[in-house]
């Protein structure tokens, strides 16, 4: 038969106070696994179909990279302190967002709120400072519509720009549902999904901080 | 025959000539060592194949007659699900087989790269080739004219082929020359064909390219050397002279255009396509009268 | 105030899609007037529009992709009729309407017959087959299906308002691009495909999650049914493939919608890249479609010849040999574009290289055979069938694989003859023999056997009667999406593929029939057991059809077929082997209209985007953010089924097989 399940006491990121019961975990063979589990794995899921999303705006990123019809190219254009700025932001925002988890591991209504409301506040500047970048670009004559290298920039770092968006709606959604419901069990597991997005889109933003910018503000000579 | 049968039967006597020329398909009988190579790929990579497929389907309809559950004389064997042997005979010979055929693939994909230049010690004909909607340019850069629809080449010569598109995706594909290869705006691709023998080979376009699709055929003509110097020194005596304003012209949609030809190239027209110095082909007159619309479309015959 | 559109976007000027169009509203209206007077509404709203139980979405998506089948086989049966009458001749279809027509062709049985189909049966199958209530996330299977049947009434709203794409069932630029085609068909196309990829891209991460996380006690993954396997492999693929697909169109709307230059042939567009990113997608969803039918013929032929499958192991490896596999060959679709020896000679030696596990599961059905008591019901005439089809299809496709014979045969009519050879013989005859052999456990009554079997063998001639002329024609040298042509050696071999496409109506036909009859006559075929074809894996173990919860309770597995060896065992005893078991009351999902409602939002924007009326695209988003807001915060999730009808329902079900079991001891 199956080996002896694994049995944790509780689950020290998600229930530090231990307040769930005890649940198996790994190997399928000890039936359905936990609802928890389910919903976690199955968003794990969707993050790597995301991940498949932007890989494919990636790719076109880096084979249009040189096709810019006589316009400006990257080196000319990327201002790296501003994408520092953002990157601070999202980076700080996933240490908000993560203190709101324990938060909601503690059951506490109040600092739930406040962390999430940081973060949300972190992640509208982010939004804020890109779209400022973009605008910026447009009414230099370097819009998406210039050459294909400006599309597929646009495209790459809006597409990550408009995930950003709509999690910020999600954020507003969660922080509602928390006050209205409290801490009920379903809307727990929304929540975990929601904070696995949040911590994705900032890798997503980090891979884009180092292939889009630190790559663009490179001399040309040194690029393949 | 009786009366009423006659009528029928007469209507369906074209079918049987072309069926007994359906014996020689265009793609296997190839009339230059391009398509000679790729048919030999082609051919040999079926017999192998056969030599698999042919015993596994007979073995498929074998097994599935002989142990049909009415035959008692079929052993019943209930629980043989597992035999090492099988698996691996099972696995092995798929294996080998595409061990075979990839060798195959490898070295004929690199002699037959369309790109390869042939080798023979015939002086080459560099044409170059301009897809439009709906019809075919082909320049002669070194003879200085132009051909619409109608590419004619002296046989025994290989041909250094450049190909272009004026607007969207083409395939140019002579089936009785051999290998096809895309026509893409902005981008040559390079293609090397040869006719052995004088002939007429019939050509089109292999990638749908929108309404005038089916009217973008072409024929190629491989005659003598002689016949081709003639055949120069003709063109260039009469015809429209193929300037920027004429290839403008060009780039309007039209279909089922006659050929026809050009006594003169403006310089390096191909290369101001291919470099995008001149604009890409027009689309469908969305903001033109009607007028101009049936002026289109009245070329078409069938 | 309604962007683009006008009365000028119904086609009165064009008789033929204004009669089809005509006739389509009528049969609707019709159907929906009669429904209503029967007053069906409420029960159908109840059971089926708002459910969330797999089995009841798996036949909706059966029901929707067998409705597209009649549509899209009509848009064959116009284009075999045309090209048999366009010998020096203009046919009947003009180039606009023609060109339409392969397109949507090509796009409906795909998206909207092929994937739901196949979906279907694994939505219908799967959870029964691994001994589970339901799948992972039952609510968002339902707005799956709704997604997926709102993008199939978009592109058939096209055929009355407005027009399709003209491009092929895959819009490559540039003639996709706004120049080239500025009309609204390829928005129409974009539009119904995202939305319904959406949905079939949470069915994968629903499906994946489901096998991975939701078995019986004791099903280890070696133990997990064949089916269950290839359902995985395919969802895999459609979580690694579908989202290409979404950002390559996606790219091409904000080509054709802002001016953007991904592919356009100004400002340096590369119109190459379209080829690569959708073949990225495009080959493994080929493999998404033929692996859940190589998993129900496993389940077919093992059943009907009395054995269990031949070396499961080596099964299980081929498929995920064949899914992984499936990323690495996609260049194959494109080698006459010039890539080089090398980078076309990789790709093709791994094209063959799929070719090995695909030739391993062959022969292991072919040994499962061996030894066997083959019985030939209509479903294993399907497998059957498959099998010889199949593999000469798969020759083909290693013919193509190889460079230089593509160069001969790329988008000729011999590739059409290929394709068509392993989707029909693979994936149609697929979905036909798992639609029979699941039948009875979905509806309680067995298909007639007779009509079945003679409908597979229109289905088996006609193939090879319209298939064979095509390997010909394209060996002739003939291109395909031809309107018309004027070489007369075409001519004679596209009578003939005209005279095959009539023989497979004859099949359809007789499936419409065999359909009908049976339920007429389905007091007389009654399952009355679960058990119609003496099946070896969980699903049959359950009345036909099976409760809304499945199983009283989950069983418990110790071998890979759980439900033979305790059939055998009671057999042995002559009464069940299993005591009653302790039942205990069972949550199951509540319904929800949240797929429904979203759908309907969804067809509102798509709608609204293809002919740009701005406003109505923001009330649409709005009102799809407002569907899952509402269903947020819903605070009862499922309805509890009481013990005692558990146990009533079960106790019916052990009665049942305890007399079954009793008068086969007699006999």
């Amino acid at each position: 038969m199956s080996a002896p399940a694994l049995r944790l006491a509780h689950d020290p990121v998600f229930d530090p106070a231990g307040i769930a019961p005890p649940e198996v975990t790994g190997h399928g063979a000890g039936g359905p696994a936990p609802k928890r589990i389910i919903v976690g794995y199955g968003f794990w899921i969707f993050l790597l179909s995301d991940v498949i999303m932007f890989s494919a705006f990636f790719a076109a990123y880096a084979v249009l990279f040189k096709n810019t019809a006589g316009g400006p190219s990257a080196h000319e254009l990327f201002d790296l302190r501003n994408t520092a700025t953002e990157t601070a932001c999202l980076l700080l925002s996933t240490f908000t967002c993560g203190m709101a988890s324990l938060a909601v591991g503690h059951r506490n209504q109040k600092w739930t709120q406040l962390a999430l409301l940081v973060t949300g506040l972190l992640g509208l500047v982010f939004i804020v400072l890109e779209i400022r970048e973009f605008t910026g670009f447009v009414s230099r004559g370097a819009g998406p519509t210039r050459s294909a290298f400006l599309s597929s920039f646009f495209t790459l770092v809006g597409c990550h720009g408009i995930h950003v968006s709509a999690a910020l709606l999600w954020l507003g959604t969660m922080m509602a549902q928390f006050y209205a419901k409290g801490f009920r069990q379903d809307i727990r597991h929304r929540f975990l999904c929601f904070s696995l997005f949040w911590h994705a889109l900032d890798i997503i933003w980090v891979a884009i901080f180092n292939l889009v910018y630190l790559v663009g503000v490179l001399p040309p000579e040194l690029l393949p | 025959m009786r009366r009423g049968g006659s009528g029928v039967l007469r209507s369906l006597l074209p079918v049987v000539p072309v069926s007994l020329a359906a014996c020689h398909p265009a793609v296997l009988t190839p009339a230059g060592p391009v398509g000679e190579g790729d048919r030999i790929v082609l051919l040999d990579s079926l017999s192998i194949m056969l030599a698999i497929v042919v015993p596994t389907i007979v073995t498929i309809l074998g097994f599935a007659y002989w142990f049909r559950a009415s035959n008692r004389r079929a052993r019943y064997l209930p629980d043989f699900a597992y035999s090492g042997r099988i698996e691996l005979i099972v696995w092995s010979i798929p294996v080998l087989v595409i061990f075979f055929l990839g060798g195959i693939a490898w070295i004929s994909a690199h002699l037959l790269d369309p790109a390869e230049p042939l080798r023979s010690k015939a002086k080459p004909l560099e044409v170059q080739v301009v897809a439009l909607d709906w019809k075919w340019l082909f320049i002669y850069p070194q003879q200085n004219v132009a051909s619409i629809n109608r590419m004619v080449v002296p046989a025994g010569a290989p041909l250094e082929l450049r190909i272009t598109s004026a607007s969207v995706f083409n395939v140019f594909f002579v089936p009785r020359l051999g290998s096809e290869i895309y026509a893409m705006y902005g981008m040559t691709t390079r293609l090397n064909l040869q006719a052995d023998q004088p002939g007429v080979y019939f050509g089109l376009s292999a990638h749908f390219s929108g309404d005038g699709f089916p009217g973008m055929a072409f024929d190629v003509h491989a005659v003598s050397a002689e016949e081709f110097t003639q055949w120069t020194a003709a063109t260039r005596e009469t015809g429209p002279v193929l300037d920027e304003a004429a290839y403008r012209q060009l780039l309007k949609q039209s279909q089922d255009v006659t050929p026809y030809t050009y006594r003169s190239v403006q310089s390096g027209l191909f290369d101001d396509i291919v470099e995008q110095r001149l604009p890409p082909g027009e689309g469908p007159p969305t903001a033109r009268s009607a007028a101009a619309a049936a002026v289109v479309l009245a070329g078409r015959q069938y | 105030m309604f962007g683009k559109l006008t009365w000028q976007a119904i086609p009165f000027d064009q008789p033929i899609p204004l009669a089809a169009g005509a006739l389509v509203v009528f049969v609707i209206a019709a159907i929906l007037i009669w429904v209503a007077a029967k007053g069906y509404i409420p029960y159908l709203w109840r059971e089926w529009i708002t459910s969330v139980d797999h089995k009841r979405i798996g036949i909706m998506y059966c029901l929707l992709a067998a409705v597209m089948l009649l549509r899209g086989f009509i848009d064959a049966l116009m284009m075999r009729s045309q090209q048999a009458l366009a010998f020096h001749a203009p046919g009947y279809l003009p180039p606009e309407h023609y060109d339409q027509i392969f397109s949507a062709h090509g796009t409906i049985m795909i998206f909207f017959m092929a994937m739901p189909f196949v979906i279907g049966l694994m939505n219908f199958a799967m959870p029964l087959q691994l001994g589970v209530r339901d799948v992972a996330f039952p609510t968002l299977n339902s707005v799956s299906f709704w997604l997926t049947a709102a993008g199939a009434l978009l592109v058939n709203i096209s055929l009355v308002v407005g027009e399709f794409a003209r491009t092929g069932w895959l819009p490559y630029p540039p003639l996709s691009e706004l120049t080239y085609s500025p009309g609204v068909g390829v928005d129409y196309y974009l539009w119904a495909i995202q939305i319904s990829g959406i949905g079939t891209l949470m069915t994968g991460i629903n499906m994946v999650t489901t096998v991975l996380k939701i078995r019986a006690p004791g099903m280890s993954y070696m133990r997990m049914p064949i089916f269950c396997w290839t359902t995985l492999a395919s969802n895999l693929l459609i979580v690694a493939a579908f989202p290409i697909l979404t950002a390559t169109l996606a790219m091409l709307l904000l080509d054709r919608y802002v001016g953007f230059h991904f592919f356009s042939n100004e400002a340096a567009g590369n119109a190459m890249m379209f080829q690569n990113l959708i073949w990225a997608w495009g080959h493994p969803e080929v493999y998404i479609l033929v692996l859940p039918a190589f998993g129900i013929f496993s389940e077919v032929v093992a059943t009907f010849s009395g054995k269990p499958l031949f070396d499961r192991r080596s099964m299980i490896i081929a498929t995920l040999g064949i899914c992984i596999l499936s990323l690495c060959v996609w260049l194959h679709h494109f080698f006459t574009m010039g890539a080089g020896g090398d980078v076309n000679a990789v790709f093709g030696i791994a094209s063959m290289i799929i070719a090995v596990p695909t030739g391993v599961k062959i022969y292991n059905w072919l040994f499962t055979m061996y030894g066997g008591r083959v019985r030939f019901s209509s479903a294993m005439l399907w497998a059957i069938g498959f099998m010889v089809t199949f593999v000469i299809g798969g020759m083909t496709g290693v013919l193509l694989a190889s460079p230089p014979a593509d160069f001969l045969l790329h988008n000729s009519l011999f590739l059409v003859a290929h394709f068509h050879n392993v989707i029909i013989g693979g994936v149609v005859f697929g979905v036909f023999a798992g639609y029979t052999y699941w039948f009875p456990k979905a509806f309680g009554f067995v298909l007639d056997e007779r009509l079945g079997k003679a409908a597979f063998w229109c289905w088996l001639v006609g193939f090879y009667v319209a298939f064979v002329p095509l390997y010909v024609v394209g060996l002739e040298g003939m291109t395909r999406r031809m309107q018309h042509y004027d070489r007369p050696e075409w001519y004679p071999w596209l009578l003939v593929a005209g005279v095959g496409v009539l023989i497979i109506l004859c099949g359809i036909a007789l499936q419409i029939a065999q359909l009908w009859v049976s339920i007429r006559t389905r007091a007389q075929r009654r399952d009355l057991t679960g058990d119609p074809w003496d099946g070896r894996s969980l699903e049959w173990s359950t009345t036909s059809p099976p409760p809304e919860f499945n199983f009283a309770v989950l069983p418990n597995v110790t071998n890979d077929e759980p439900y033979w060896s305790i059939k055998q065992q009671a057999r042995a005893r002559g009464e069940l082997v299993t005591p009653e078991p302790e039942y205990a009351p069972i949550q199951v999902p509540r319904n929800s209209a949240t797929g429904f409602v979203t759908a309907f939002f969804a067809v509102l924007t798509g709608f609204s985007l293809i002919w740009q009326i701005w406003w109505l695209v923001i009330l649409g988003l709005v009102g799809a953010y407002a569907t899952f807001v509402a269903f947020a915060w819903r605070d009862v999730h499922e309805t509890e089924i009481p013990a005692a009808e558990v146990a009533r329902i079960d106790r019916a079900n052990r009665a049942a097989r305890a007399a079954a079991l009793r008068e086969e001891a007699v006999q």
